[in-house]
């Protein structure tokens, strides 16, 4: 008897698939759906503060707007890489499509293996695992790229509202993505040491609802710290 | 005075004993114990606030009194907000969460038994923590919602200020990890045919408040990163030279501050929605409304907020719309008052101690409701603000409402957890005491503030018409301390002498009162199938008075333990433990910072991180129960 069909006291169906709760649904699936319901909160209250922050620097740099002497100390271009971060953000979307065929791949893993090479590398969750937290890791090399470049730049967390407010923002989400990629790591030892099956899918699906609401976050600094001016 | 406190003639006291002994303490994962925990932990930190509570009085009882010096009434005064707030109603409420919840919806265990473990360490290490800056003589002293900018660094650059926004950072881990496990416990764990409407007033009350926390947390949350940030990073989210807007953390502050209060009242409702129809012998009357009704509090709890900030000076639209959302609260709200008192209406009343603080707390929390709707208004509340006006009000509400409804559990519940009764007659001292001296200390407050006094205000002048207002509340607070004094007497006392509770001491009719008191580990021995709101009850007809130990949801006491009748249950475990003392220990090398030992910080957050993360591996990666049954 599973976990929570035991300690609800319900019976396992008689098919063994799934534990029996009030909903069908496993418990962990609710849990992290709350959770991410709390991660929006979080990340709408580090929006809101960049938004209404937004143009009140007193001094510079400027996300998109070149400043000088005298309202600046030196001349500072407008600091925002857009083309940088459009790849960047294009990474980190295909991270969510290898995510998709990884969680896939571990629902299907018991069934037969087909022979055409296409179809088996779809099969191969330790490939799309590896290739969603390459693509991740990607994302924050990317991130550490444009932290350093700022920080040449002269914008730190120190120098005015808006360093302030950037850099929490996406150092959190930055921090979600590094979360993120330790996760799948360890889904990947798991993976190595005996193999994801589809009972381990629960947990994966985890994994990649956490990895998708990271990206629908990433969608929403992109538009609004990024592309509005 | 008419009392069911005689013992049943059914099922003695044979209850089951689990292990004792401190290890399976720190280990435990059943739901009843961790809620055990919390009950005598949030009962020490009541007394405590109730301690600093003491002092402040005793320093307005007169005029221009020096009983503590300036600083250390700031500190006191901020420590018994947040004390009361942080570490005594809100754990208290978590008590009742943890063992009654699983209780009432037939289950064995919250829906994540370790993730249980892990919230009250996280909240006892939390509470340590906070407290501990007691004795580096730099307690908190920006009062409980302390404003930034005049929290950062520039403004309080003392350790003060530290402790507070660390320590809330930690307990705001425990009741965020708390509230995805009871939305889970609440949603998935439901016994069979428990449908959500069936559930019991109380659980319905819990499972809005969680949600409260998950959505109202994360903000405070991120206002407290910004006061962290500034004051060990020196970002300048708070830094009015760089053009921070000065209302930025008020703002975030209330948009959780004001779902806080709902978090605070809702738990209290709940309780009474239990104890008047048990006393009054009648099903609670309107249970959709009233479930409608806590639902739509939550909702308009969360547009609400900037009333708390009427004095800043929003314009006209501002103004309006929050007064309006404000004065609407008071609509489901007064619904709910309603049905109790409706509930009440010709029922076969018992006027047992758990009754009269339910029967006290309806009529304290309209009190605290009427004069929350006149500072709603923001003309009235400009006269009011600041004042000893709102330290009334909001004592009507919190302890009036609050802590009423939760002493009300405890003499409703103390038998369901111990296995004996309280003493009524002690319980009726306790009520009468506290009710009066209740009304004493904080009636006059509501004059004393309209008279200009303001709130955390050091002491004041013998011609300011404030002394005789002071004296009353003073002489209110010490009956207080009395009546608390009988309370703990009752409380350790009944536990060994108390009478024999049986099942069903007050023959209610939820599943909670179906099983041994104290419940044995695994709680239903059968789970049972339900098919109405009052199991108990509807057994044996309308007429409810008769069902006592014949109900087949009854289940005598065996004694058997879990692995005797082949229940699974949760391995214990010392990992959640582990993983809170991490995070804490991580959390305190923010401390080092300002003092420029950087390399010393960095030293402790890094150990710390390595070790929680550690600790949390070995947690997931081990299995919840042993797999060989």
């Amino acid at each position: 008897m599973s976990h929570a069909a035991a300690l609800s006291g319900v019976q396992d169906d008689p098919h063994g698939e799934h534990p029996v709760t009030s909903t069908g649904l496993d418990n962990k699936k609710l849990a992290i759906w709350a959770f991410i319901g709390s991660e929006c909160m979080l990340f709408a209250s580090l929006i809101s503060t960049y938004l209404i922050y937004k143009g009140r620097s007193v001094v510079g740099p400027y996300p998109h707007d070149p400043c000088g002497p005298p309202n600046c100390s030196a001349n500072f271009p407008a600091i925002l890489n857009i083309p940088v971060t459009s790849a960047s953000t294009f990474v980190l979307l295909m991270s969510s499509l290898a995510m998709v065929l990884a969680l896939a791949a571990v629902e299907n893993a018991d069934q037969p293996m087909p022979t055409e090479f296409g179809a088996r590398l779809l099969r191969s969750s330790k490939l799309w695992l590896w290739m969603t937290a390459i693509l991740g890791t990607t994302f924050l090399g990317f991130q550490a790229y444009e932290f350093t470049s700022f920080v040449h730049e002269g914008l730190t967390i120190r120098t005015n509202l808006f360093g302030s407010s950037f850099f929490t923002l996406t150092g959190f989400h930055g921090a979600h993505v590094t979360a993120g990629v330790l996760w799948l790591l360890t889904l990947l030892a798991i993976d190595y040491r005996r193999g994801l099956g589809p009972k381990d899918a629960i947990n994966v699906d985890l994994a990649a609802l956490y990895w998708h609401f990271v990206d629908v976050v990433w969608i929403a600094i992109f538009t609004l710290v990024y592309l509005i001016k | 005075m008419a009392t069911t406190a005689t013992a049943p003639a059914f099922a003695p006291a044979e209850s089951y004993v689990g292990e004792s002994g401190l290890w399976s303490w720190l280990t435990t994962v059943d739901h009843k114990r961790i809620g055990t925990l919390y009950l005598f932990t949030s009962l020490f930190f009541f007394l405590l606030g109730g301690v600093e509570a003491g002092i402040i009085r005793w320093q307005l009882a007169r005029p221009n009194l020096h009983v503590v010096s300036a600083e250390t009434y700031n500190q006191l005064f901020t420590m018994h907000g947040t004390t009361m707030i942080f570490l005594a109603i809100m754990p208290l409420s978590a008590a009742f969460f943890n063992y009654i919840v699983p209780l009432q919806i037939g289950a064995r265990d919250v829906a994540f038994p370790r993730l249980n473990a892990f919230s009250y360490w996280v909240f006892l290490l939390g509470a340590v923590f906070i407290n501990a800056s007691w004795f580096f003589g730099a307690a908190p002293d920006g009062g409980w919602f302390a404003y930034a900018p005049l929290t950062t660094r520039q403004f309080s650059p003392g350790m003060n200020i530290d402790f507070w926004v660390i320590g809330i950072q930690i307990l705001g881990v425990s009741s965020l990890a708390a509230s995805f496990n009871f939305i889970t416990t609440i949603i998935n764990m439901r016994a069979p045919g428990m449908n959500l409407m069936r559930m019991p007033m109380f659980t319905w009350n819990v499972f809005v408040t969680q949600f409260l926390i998950m959505l109202a947390f994360p903000v405070i949350t991120i206002a407290l990163v910004f006061l962290q940030f500034d004051r060990f990073f020196g970002t300048q989210f708070y830094e009015l030279a760089a053009g921070a807007d000065p209302l930025l953390w008020q703002h975030l502050f209330w948009i959780f501050g004001h779902p806080e209060v709902y978090i605070l009242i809702l738990p209290a409702f709940g309780l009474i929605s239990e104890i008047v129809p048990t006393f009054s012998r009648k099903p609670i009357f309107g249970y959709p409304v009233m479930a409608y009704a806590t639902m739509l509090i939550a909702f308009l709890g969360f547009g609400v907020w900037a009333h708390h900030m009427f004095a800043v000076g929003m314009g006209p639209v501002g103004d309006t719309v929050f007064g309006v959302t404000t004065m609407l609260i008071a609509i489901p709200t007064g619904v709910k008052i309603f049905n109790w008192i409706f509930t009440m209406w010709g029922g076969s009343i018992q006027f047992t101690a758990a009754m009269k603080f339910a029967i006290g707390m309806i009529c304290l929390f309209i009190i605290g409701g009427i004069s929350g709707v006149m500072h709603a208004s923001p003309p009235a509340d400009l006269q009011q603000t600041d004042t000893y006006f709102i330290v009334a009000h909001f004592h009507y509400v919190m302890f009036g409402g609050s802590m009423m409804g939760i002493f009300g559990g405890i003499y409703y519940y103390y038998p369901k957890i111990t296995g004996r009764l309280l003493s009524e007659k002690l319980g009726s001292w306790h009520f009468w005491l506290t009710f009066i001296g209740m009304n004493l200390t904080f009636f006059p407050m509501h004059f004393s503030g309209l008279m200009g006094m303001p709130r955390r205000i050091y002491t004041y002048d013998a011609g300011q018409g404030w002394t005789r207002f002071n004296e009353i509340s003073t002489a209110g607070a010490a009956i207080l301390i009395v009546g608390t004094a009988f309370f703990v007497w009752n409380f350790i006392a009944s536990y060994r002498k108390g009478a024999v509770a049986g099942n069903d001491p007050w023959k209610a009719g939820t599943l909670e009162w179906a099983i041994p008191s104290p419940p044995p580990e695994y709680n239903f021995a059968r789970i049972p199938r339900v098919t109405s709101r009052l199991p108990l009850w509807d057994v044996t007809g309308k007429d409810s008075k008769q069902h006592a130990g014949v109900s087949p949801y009854m289940e005598p006491a065996t004694g058997k333990t879990a692995a005797e009748i082949g229940i699974p249950m949760p391995n214990p475990t010392i990992k959640p433990l582990l993983v809170a003392v991490g995070l804490t220990w991580m959390m305190t090398g923010l401390l080092f910072i300002p003092h420029d030992k950087v390399k010393l910080a960095l030293a402790v957050i890094i150990s710390g991180a390595i070790f929680m993360t550690a600790m949390l591996y070995g947690w997931v990666l081990s299995p919840l129960e042993d797999h060989n049954h």
